[in-house]
C-alpha cells in the first residue's frame, strides 16, 4: 500500500482554494440521503456534527460524557489563534504558517499547516457570531495576547477559560441542531468498535454505559473526533477518561497510525505533591507571558524564594534563549525545566519543580492587572497547593499534556480505512512533532468547522453505498467480539486494580517514553509493557455487573487499549534515530543539549499498520518542504 | 515538614438502580494526606473497595479542575461541599479535620432522577439548550470579528454569566429544585450581547418554557443557588431573566 496523502498542486496560497473547486458537490435534496456517525463532541466533533447539519446531512453523534459539553475541550485555558494581525504587529497567515511549520521541528505537512492558517480567521468570526465572549479593549474591540514560538499577539482568549467558551460555542451550534431535530444525540454511550464493510466505514458500536448493552449505530461516513492519548501516562494534565479506544480500535480495524512517539510534555504543570494524586494541573501557558521561570544558582538552595537575591537566581530561559526567553515553545521549556532539575538546581520539597515569578510583573503593572490577567489560575493555583502566588512565585514542572501523533488523515482528512474520518487531536495532522500554544483549538474548529464539511461530500458524491442495516453480518461478528472481550475481562478476578496496573503503566511510559528517550531505555520499555500487559490480562480484578453501569469495566477496556499504545509509541521512538520536537532521544543531541534533527534519513511521517499484537509494519509518507526551509530550529 | 494525616468516617449514599431504594453506608478511610482532593480520597477508597472485591462508589468527574460540570456531590447538606466558589473536584482535604464525619449525597432534585450512588442524569439542562440557547448562525455565514462592537464592560458582563459549567448544584441547592440560575446565566450572556439581539424575545420565552416542562420547580428568591453555585453566577442574573421574559412576553409580538 501506497500512502497517498493527496496534496493538491499548485502553489500553496491556492491549494485550499483549487481543491474546493475540484471536490465534488452532493446536492442538497441528496445530503438528506447520507448519515454520518460523529463520535466525540469536543471542539472538533461538535463543530463538525453542527456544520454537518446544518448542509443537511443527518448526524448521529455519541459520546462517553452525560452532556456534549463536558468534552476534554471544556479545559483549554490560555487562547486560540488566529493571523488576524488586529494589533498591527505585522502578522500574516504566512508567518502563522511559517511559525507552525518551525514551531513542529519541520515534521509536519506544509500544506495542512498552511491551510490551517488560511482558515483560522474565519474560526473567530464564527465563533464571534456565535456570541463567544472573547477579551475585548475599552474601544470594544478585540483583544489579543502572546503565546510561546510566536513573536507576537495573536491569540484571543476569553479569561482563563477560552476553550470552554469556544465549545459551548459549538455546544450550542449543535444544540441548536439536536432541537431541529437534524442531529440524532446519544450521551453516555461509548464507541468499542467500528464496523468496516467491504473496505468501507459503515458503523459503529458504542456500549450504553448505563445498562451496558452494546448498540449499533449504521452510516455511509464515521467521523472520530475522540481527542488525544496524553492518559497513557497515567498522570498527565488531560481530563480523567481521555483515552485512546475509539482511535485504537479503529487502527486495528486497519487505520494506520502516524508518528505515535509525538507527545507533548507542557512546561507548566504543577508538581507532583503526593503519591495519591490522580491528576497534574496545567497552569496556562499564559502565564509566561508575565511571568519569569528561574532556580537558584546554588544547588540544593533550600532558602524561601523571597530571600534568594537577584544575583543568586538564575532566569535561565531567558539566558539561554534570548530572544524568545520565558516564550520558549513547549518542548524546549519543558526540557530545561527538567536539565535544570537533573542537575540539582530543581526546589521545592521533590526538588522536581522550578519557580515562575510574578513580582516584577505585579511592581510593572500593578497586581489588579495581573489579576485581571490571570486571576482564575492565580485562585486555582491557591486552592491547590495552598500557598498563595502573589506573594510566594508559583512552583511548577512539565508535564504529558497533548499528543501530536494520532490516526494518519490525507489532506481530506480521511484516514487508511475509506470513509473514516478523523479530525481534532485524533489526527496527526498539522502539529508535526510538536505543537504550538494556542493551535490546538484553532486546528479542532478549522477541522470541524470549515474542512470536514468541505471534504466529505467529494466521498460520497464519488463512491456507490450499498444498503447497510444493523443486523449486517459485520456488526454480528463485531458485537459478538467485543461482547467476547467484555466478558473476558469481568471472568479474570485477579488480585490487581485496573487504577494500580494504569499507575505502572504510566510510570514506564513517563521514565522511558517521556521527556528524553534512549535505545536501551526505550528496549526495556517494550518488554516491560509487553509483561505488564500480560499481567493485566491474567490478574486485573473488575467488580460489579458488565449489564450495569459499570466505571471499572469502563477504565479496565481503556487501560487494555494503552496497554497496546504504549509498546506502539516505544517502538516509533526507538525507530526514529533523531530528536525532533517533543521526541528527545539522548544519542542525538548538540554539545549544548540542543534537539539534532536528522533530516536526511527522517523528514517523513511514520505511519503504523497493525498487523498482530507486537507486530507492526512501517509506512513512510516524505516530507518536502518548499516554502520553509528546514533549519536548525533556534530559538536563541 | 510532615503533614498530619487524617482518620475519616464517610457515610455515603448508595444507590443500586433509579428504582432501588437507597441507604447511607458507613466507611472508613484511614491516613489520608491533607494535600489530596475530596476526589482522590474517593479514589483511595474505591480502591480498597475494588481490592475487596466489593463495587465501587459509582460518581462522576472529569476535568478535576472545576470546570467540565461533571462532579457534583452533596457534602454534609452542601452542594459542592463546605467552601464557597469551587466544585467537589476543586476540594481539598485541608479543609477537613482528623475524626471527621462526612455524609455524602447526590444532587437531589425531580428533574435530575438518580442513576447510581452519586450520579445523576441531568441531561434536562441540554434540553433546555436544545429549546433556544443558542444564536442562530450557520457556519460559514459570518461578518468580519471586528465589525461587531462592545464595549467591555459588556463583554465582561457576559462572560461573567457564561461561566456557568451546567453542574446543576442551584438546582440541588434549591428547595423548590429551580432551575433559573442556569437558565438565567444563559439567557444574559446572550442577551447582553449585540449578536443575542434578534432572538432576544423568542430565547427567553422557549427556554422558559422548556424549563417549567421538564418538572424544575418555581423560584421563590431563596437565592440559595446563588450561594452554592461554584462559579458565583449572580442572582441579579435571574433579576434580568425575569425582566426579558415579562419584556418579551409583554412587549413583543413574537409569542413562542
Ligand atoms: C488543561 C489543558 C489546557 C489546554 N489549553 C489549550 C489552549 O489554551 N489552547 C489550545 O489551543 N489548546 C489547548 N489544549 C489542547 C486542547 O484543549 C485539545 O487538544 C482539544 O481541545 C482537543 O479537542 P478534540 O475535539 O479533539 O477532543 P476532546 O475535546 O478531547 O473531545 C473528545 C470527545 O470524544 C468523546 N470520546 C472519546 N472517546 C470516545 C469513545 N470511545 N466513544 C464515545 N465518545 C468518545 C469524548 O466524550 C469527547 O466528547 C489544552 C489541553 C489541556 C489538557
Ligand atoms: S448556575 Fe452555577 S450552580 Fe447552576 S449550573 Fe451553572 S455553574 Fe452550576
Ligand atoms: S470534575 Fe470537572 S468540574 Fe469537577
Amino acid at each position: 500500500m501506497v500512502l497517498d496523502s493527496k496534496i493538491p498542486s499548485g502553489s500553496i496560497q491556492e491549494k485550499w482554494t483549487n481543491h474546493k473547486f475540484n471536490l465534488k458537490l452532493v446536492s442538497p435534496a441528496n445530503k438528506l440521503k447520507y448519515e454520518i456517525i460523529v463520535v466525540g463532541t469536543g471542539l472538533a466533533g461538535a463543530s463538525a456534527a453542527a456544520s454537518l447539519a446544518e448542509l443537511g446531512y443527518q448526524v448521529t453523534v455519541l459520546t462517553f460524557h452525560d452532556s456534549p459539553r463536558r468534552a476534554h475541550s471544556i479545559s483549554a485555558q490560555g487562547g486560540i489563534n488566529a493571523a488576524k494581525n488586529y494589533p498591527n504587529d505585522n502578522d500574516s497567515i504566512r508567518r502563522l504558517f511559517y511559525d507552525t511549520v518551525k514551531g513542529g521541528d519541520f515534521r509536519a505537512r506544509e500544506a495542512n499547516v498552511y491551510r490551517l492558517a488560511e482558515v483560522s480567521n474565519n474560526i473567530i468570526d464564527q465563533c464571534v457570531a456565535q456570541g463567544v465572549p472573547f477579551a475585548r479593549e475599552y474601544g470594544g474591540l478585540l483583544d489579543n495576547r502572546s503565546f510561546g514560538g510566536a513573536q507576537l499577539s495573536r491569540t484571543f482568549y476569553a479569561k482563563g477559560q477560552t476553550g470552554q467558551q469556544l465549545l459551548l460555542g459549538a455546544y450550542s451550534a449543535l444544540s441548536r441542531q439536536v432541537g431541529l431535530g437534524n442531529v440524532k444525540l446519544y450521551t453516555r454511550r461509548e464507541m468499542l468498535g467500528l464496523v468496516v464493510i467491504d473496505g468501507m466505514a459503515r458503523g459503529v458500536i458504542a456500549r450504553n454505559l448505563v445498562t451496558g448493552d452494546l448498540e449499533r449505530f449504521a452510516g455511509h461516513a464515521v467521523v472520530l473526533a475522540t481527542g488525544g492519548y496524553s492518559r497513557v501516562y497515567y498522570l498527565s494534565t488531560n481530563a480523567m477518561n481521555c483515552n485512546a479506544t475509539a482511535i485504537w480500535r479503529a487502527h486495528k480495524k486497519g487505520a494506520f497510525f502516524a508518528n505515535p512517539c509525538f507527545t507533548q510534555i507542557h512546561p507548566t504543570s504543577l508538581p507532583l505533591h503526593s503519591e495519591q494524586q490522580s491528576k497534574l494541573t496545567l497552569m496556562s501557558e499564559s502565564l509566561r507571558n508575565d511571568g519569569r521561570v528561574w532556580v537558584p544558582k546554588n544547588k540544593g538552595d533550600k532558602r524561601d524564594p523571597r530571600e534568594i537575591s537577584e544575583e543568586e537566581r538564575d532566569y535561565y530561559l531567558e539566558r539561554m534563549y534570548p530572544s524568545y526567553g520565558n516564550l520558549s515553545p513547549r518542548d524546549i521549556a519543558s526540557r530545561a525545566a527538567k536539565r535544570m532539575c537533573d542537575e540539582g538546581y530543581g526546589v521545592g520539597e521533590t526538588g522536581q519543580a522550578v519557580y515562575l515569578d510574578f513580582s516584577d510583573a505585579i511592581k510593572r503593572l500593578g497586581k489588579q492587572v495581573i489579576e485581571e490577567r490571570y486571576g482564575n489560575l492565580f485562585q486555582m493555583y491557591e486552592m491547590i497547593t495552598g500557598e498563595n502566588p502573589y506573594e510566594v512565585p508559583m512552583k511548577i514542572y512539565p508535564a504529558p499534556h497533548y499528543t501530536m501523533g494520532g490516526l494518519w488523515v490525507d489532506y481530506n482528512l480521511m484516514s487508511t480505512i475509506p470513509g473514516l474520518y478523523v479530525i481534532g487531536e485524533a489526527n496527526f495532522s498539522d502539529h508535526g512533532a510538536n505543537r504550538l500554544g494556542a493551535s490546538a483549538l484553532m486546528q479542532g474548529l478549522a477541522d470541524g468547522y470549515f474542512i470536514l464539511p468541505n471534504t466529505i461530500g467529494d466521498y460520497f458524491a464519488s463512491n456507490k453505498f450499498v444498503t447497510v442495516k444493523t443486523n449486517h453480518e459485520e456488526f454480528e461478528k463485531e458485537e459478538k467480539s467485543l461482547s467476547d472481550q467484555i466478558k473476558r475481562l469481568m471472568s479474570i478476578n485477579g488480585k490487581r486494580t485496573v487504577d494500580d496496573i494504569h499507575r505502572e503503566l504510566g510510570k514506564i511510559m513517563w521514565e522511558y517514553v517521556g521527556m528524553s528517550r534512549n535505545e536501551e531505555g526505550l528496549q526495556k520499555a517494550i518488554q516491560m509493557i509487553r509483561d505488564l500487559r500480560e499481567e493485566f490480562w491474567r490478574n486485573v480484578k473488575i467488580p460489579g455487573n458488565d449489564m450495569d453501569l459499570n466505571q471499572t469495566l469502563e477504565r479496565a477496556g481503556r487501560v487494555a487499549d494503552f496497554l497496546e499504545l504504549g509498546e506502539l509509541m516505544a517502538i516509533d521512538a526507538l525507530h526514529r534515530n533523531e530528536s525532533c520536537g517533543g521526541h528527545f532521544r539522548e544519542e542525538y543531541q548538540y554539545e549544548d543539549g540542543e534537539a539534532k534533527r536528522d533530516d536526511e534519513n527522517f523528514c517523513y511521517v511514520a505511519a503504523w499498520e497493525f498487523e498482530d499484537l507486537s507486530n507492526w509494519e512501517l509506512y513512510k509518507e516524505p516530507l518536502v518542504f518548499e516554502y520553509v526551509k528546514p533549519t536548525v530550529r533556534s530559538y536563541k | 515538614m510532615v503533614k498530619e494525616r487524617l482518620n475519616l468516617t464517610l457515610k455515603i449514599w448508595r444507590q443500586a438502580s433509579p428504582e432501588a431504594k437507597g441507604k447511607f453506608v458507613t466507611y472508613e478511610v484511614k491516613n489520608v494526606s491533607p494535600d489530596i482532593s475530596f476526589l482522590e480520597m474517593f479514589d483511595i477508597l474505591n480502591e480498597e473497595l475494588e481490592s475487596k472485591g466489593e463495587e465501587p462508589i459509582a460518581y462522576e468527574h472529569d476535568c478535576r479542575e472545576g470546570i467540565c460540570g461533571t462532579c457534583g456531590m452533596v457534602i454534609n447538606g452542601r452542594p459542592h461541599g463546605p467552601l464557597q466558589g469551587i466544585t467537589t473536584c476543586q476540594l481539598h482535604m485541608r479543609h477537613f479535620k482528623d475524626g471527621d464525619v462526612i455524609y455524602v449525597e447526590p444532587f437531589r432534585a425531580k428533574a435530575f432522577p438518580i442513576i447510581k450512588d452519586l450520579i445523576v442524569d441531568r441531561s434536562a439542562f441540554d434540553k433546555i439548550i436544545q429549546a433556544g440557547g443558542f444564536i442562530s448562525v450557520n457556519t460559514g455565514s459570518a461578518p468580519d470579528a471586528n465589525t461587531i462592537l462592545i464595549p467591555k464592560e459588556k463583554a465582561d458582563l457576559a462572560m461573567d454569566a457564561a461561566a456557568c459549567i451546567g453542574c446543576g448544584a442551584c438546582v440541588a441547592a434549591c428547595p423548590n429544585a429551580s432551575a433559573m440560575l442556569f437558565v438565567a446565566a444563559k439567557v444574559s450572556h446572550l442577551s447582553l450581547l449585540p449578536q443575542g439581539e434578534p432572538e432576544r424575545e423568542i430565547r427567553v420565552q422557549k427556554m422558559v418554557a422548556k424549563m417549567d416542562e421538564l418538572g424544575f420547580g418555581n423560584c421563590s428568591n431563596i437565592a440559595a443557588c446563588e450561594a452554592e453555585c461554584p462559579k458565583e453566577i449572580k442572582i441579579t442574573n435571574i433579576a434580568r431573566l425575569n425582566r426579558e421574559f415579562y419584556r418579551a412576553k409583554f412587549l413583543s409580538e413574537i409569542k413562542e
